[in-house]
């Protein structure tokens, strides 16, 4: 047991996420970062300031098979619930 | 329980839901269920041009499995009642 960090289960490191900005990699190619406001176990989430971040991988037309070219779309959303099943993992702050 | 808890509350709210197959409907909330489900009034969607066939579409009744994320209002959202409840949920171990 960890009691200095108060980490014991993975959820912990994201319930000391609150409050604070995260990266959450979704499948289909798309990334988040937002602040933190609310999870559950399904790893459902609420997030405000949301940038996310869509990677569009497309094969190179007339090149070789496995020539792709990544175009990178961006938006910014306010107040955003984003439904667990499309999360691949959330990511705390980086302390720098 | 939580976040099915949030939605009722933005019951009568104008949301956007983004579903998985890239189709965005902004509506009225009418209601939630615990599957979080999603019932919406007065309808919009928002690239028409390319889902011509929901021109006729008033309102409607969307599976929660098929949602990506909802666009919730900013101001009908207490953020810190909600990191307090989601601090209390995960205390009681009930996820």
């Amino acid at each position: 047991m960890d009691t200095s960090s108060g980490i014991q289960e993975p959820f912990d490191l994201i319930r000391l996420s609150l409050s604070e900005k995260v990266f959450v990699k979704l499948r289909g190619d798309r990334e988040l970062t937002g602040v933190l406001h609310a999870y559950d176990g399904h790893m459902n989430l609420i997030l405000s300031d949301v940038e996310e971040t869509i990677m569009l991988v497309e094969q190179v037309e007339g090149g070789p098979e496995g020539q792709t070219t990544v175009n990178v779309a961006k938006r910014k959303m306010n107040m955003l619930f984003v439904r667990g099943d499309g999360v691949i993992l959330v990511s705390p702050p980086s302390r720098t | 329980m939580l976040i099915f808890s949030v939605f009722k509350t933005l019951t009568d709210q104008t949301v956007t839901v983004e579903l998985k197959n890239d189709l965005s409907i902004t509506g009225v909330l009418k209601s939630v269920d615990q599957f979080l489900n999603i019932r919406l009034d007065s309808i919009k969607i928002l690239d028409e041009a390319r889902h011509p066939h929901m021109m006729a579409v008033k309102n409607c009744f969307i599976r929660g499995s098929v949602v990506r994320y909802v666009q919730l209002p900013a101001d009908h959202v207490d953020t810190q009642l909600l990191e307090d409840a989601t601090r209390r949920e995960a205390a009681n171990g009930k996820r």
